[in-house]
């Protein structure tokens, strides 16, 4: 196949970079990926992570208790109602790009 | 929140310092683009005010018939007699105050060579992109003597508002020892497990009012979703009072006679205090009548954009769609307008859709303090929607009274803030 240089492909293919070198990627970049990925998370926990009930709001939780958390519930060594089997669907570059957003955003 | 601008949603990392010059004469020339969308409910809504949040410049028109909707989610409680039916029922009102246009007519016509919409008053609307999004419409010839006058003596409900009264008002003026049926047709209907949320919820009801009371419920299929869970239930909370009759032990209604509340199988005639017939069921008739479904009842759509497979530019989403594994349900058709939505703003802007990451999570109530749930995450996987994972994808057998009771209180959390991402 043959590879376009066209502005049509450079964000997906940049997209894609991001995703995968997480770790290395900027603080803006990283909020950017996670608000992609929170889009599925709001349904619960409300739009910016800003939720009202008995669903804990996240929004401007600190990175660090975030990621952990998620990670603690993945590992399955957290219990949760539902997030441990949630948790299962993402990767660590995912639930770090998750824990940047949703920390990035200001509590209420 | 303060949403971020399309540039960085769609560029999202380093290559930011280059973009700009790349982007900018497409960003403004996509200016103002006009996105038509059918459908006011947990699809159409969940899109329209994605679209709105993520770019103020759209030119958003929602086609809805109705001035209220009532939501599906939520409606079995209503049955069951836990609230009122206002509290599961919205306006347009903050919709419209976010700079939809909202028009409360019926869409009757697509015109996809054209780009437009017809409305049944005569009006045409132009658009650029259109979202069709009318969830389902019955077959009513599925079961013999079953039709909408029918449905008046043995309501559906599946389509929650006056047929979710109706069907309330008959279980309250029922005789204690009457007889409910829950007529569940073949898969695939919208909501795998609503007929046995019901059931649950009306057991509540009788349990505490008509405790002489039976429900059965007479099932095409030969299993459920949750099935388990809710046959602990029955037996913890109502020993004795739900009975669940398979496909396989002629369980599927066939005929039903409205005039006398009988409803028939293979092999049983079942004499009902109040019947609820749920019949089978396809894409919403705008759909069909657009050729969306080509034929088969519900449209089939590519599984990263929900662009429909038949016409380019006409997106498709929630219950009308055949979403690979995804089920019929609110959970569903709200994460695909939101993955259907990024989709939009990455074609007005000239760049690839990502595929988004697809969740749906559903509550079932048994009773007001005990529910359970199913969690499941989708990814696009040979060109279609596929489970993330297949094992432990519900609440466990055996949970404790607290871990019901605090899944109960989830569910009403997540109502209540998947309805303000709509409706607030």
């Amino acid at each position: 196949m043959i590879e376009r240089k066209t502005p049509r492909n450079l964000p997906l293919r940049f997209g894609i970079i991001a995703l995968i070198a997480a770790p290395g990627i900027s603080h803006a970049a990283q909020v950017a990926n996670g608000e992609a990925l929170g889009d599925a998370c709001t349904s619960c926990h409300g739009i910016g992570g800003h939720g009202t009930g008995y669903i804990p709001s996240i929004a401007g939780v600190s990175k660090v208790t975030l990621l952990q958390e998620l990670k603690a519930f993945r590992a399955q060594s957290a219990q949760a109602t539902i997030m441990n089997r949630i948790a299962r669907a993402y990767t660590d570059p995912e639930l770090e790009a998750l824990a940047e957003y949703f920390s990035s955003r200001p509590r209420q | 929140m303060k949403p971020l601008s399309r540039r960085n949603f769609i560029l999202s990392s380093a290559a930011s310092a280059a973009a700009p010059f790349l982007l900018a004469p497409v960003y403004a020339a996509a200016k103002g683009a006009r996105v038509v969308i059918i459908g006011g409910g947990f699809g159409g809504v969940s899109l329209a005010r994605y679209l709105r949040r993520h770019d103020p410049t759209l030119a958003i028109t929602l086609i809805e018939r109705d001035a209220q909707y009532t939501t599906c989610p939520f409606s079995n409680g209503v049955l069951g007699g836990l609230y009122p039916i206002s509290q599961i029922s919205f306006t347009y009102a903050k919709v419209k105050a976010a700079g939809i246009d909202v028009v409360n007519e019926e869409a009757v016509n697509i015109d996809p060579a054209a780009k437009t919409v017809t409305l049944a008053g005569g009006r045409t609307l132009k658009f650029d992109y259109l979202v069709v999004c009318p969830g389902i419409d019955f077959i009513w010839d599925s079961i013999k003597g079953y039709n909408e006058q029918a449905a008046e003596l043995m309501p559906h409900a599946w389509k929650a508002g006056a047929q979710t009264s109706l069907l309330r008002r008959q279980l309250e003026s029922m005789p204690d020892g009457g007889l409910v049926v829950i007529g569940v047709p073949a898969m695939p209907y919208r909501c795998p497990p609503g007929p046995y949320e019901r059931a649950s919820l009306i057991a509540y009801y009788l349990k505490a009012n008509k405790p002489k009371s039976k429900i059965i419920i007479l099932d095409a299929s030969d299993a459920f979703i949750k099935q388990d869970l809710f046959m602990e239930a029955w037996h913890r909370l109502y020993p004795g009072m739900i009975e669940w009759v398979p496909g396989s032990k002629s369980g599927r209604v066939l005929s039903v006679n409205p005039s006398t509340l009988t409803v028939s199988t293979g092999f049983d005639d079942y004499k009902a205090a109040v019947a609820n017939i749920i019949p089978a069921q396809r894409a919403g008739a705008i759909a069909v009548r657009a050729g969306l479904d080509e034929g088969t009842g519900y449209c089939a759509i590519d599984p990263v954009t929900f662009e429909s497979r038949v016409h380019k530019g006409i997106y498709v989403l929630g219950d009308a769609t055949i979403a690979g594994e995804m089920p019929k349900s609110g959970f569903s058709a709200n994460g695909q307008a939101k993955a259907c939505g990024r989709a939009i703003l990455a074609a007005i802007a000239g760049s690839a859709a990502v595929p988004a990451k697809l969740l749906n999570i559903c509550y079932s109530m048994a009773e007001p303090n005990y529910a359970f749930s199913i969690v499941d995450g989708f990814a696009v996987k040979d060109d279609s929607l596929h489970l993330t994972f297949e094992d432990n994808r519900t609440t466990p057998i055996g949970a404790s009274d607290d871990e019901h009771s605090r899944e109960a209180q989830s569910a009403r959390s997540w109502y209540a803030n998947i309805t303000a991402e709509m409706f607030g």
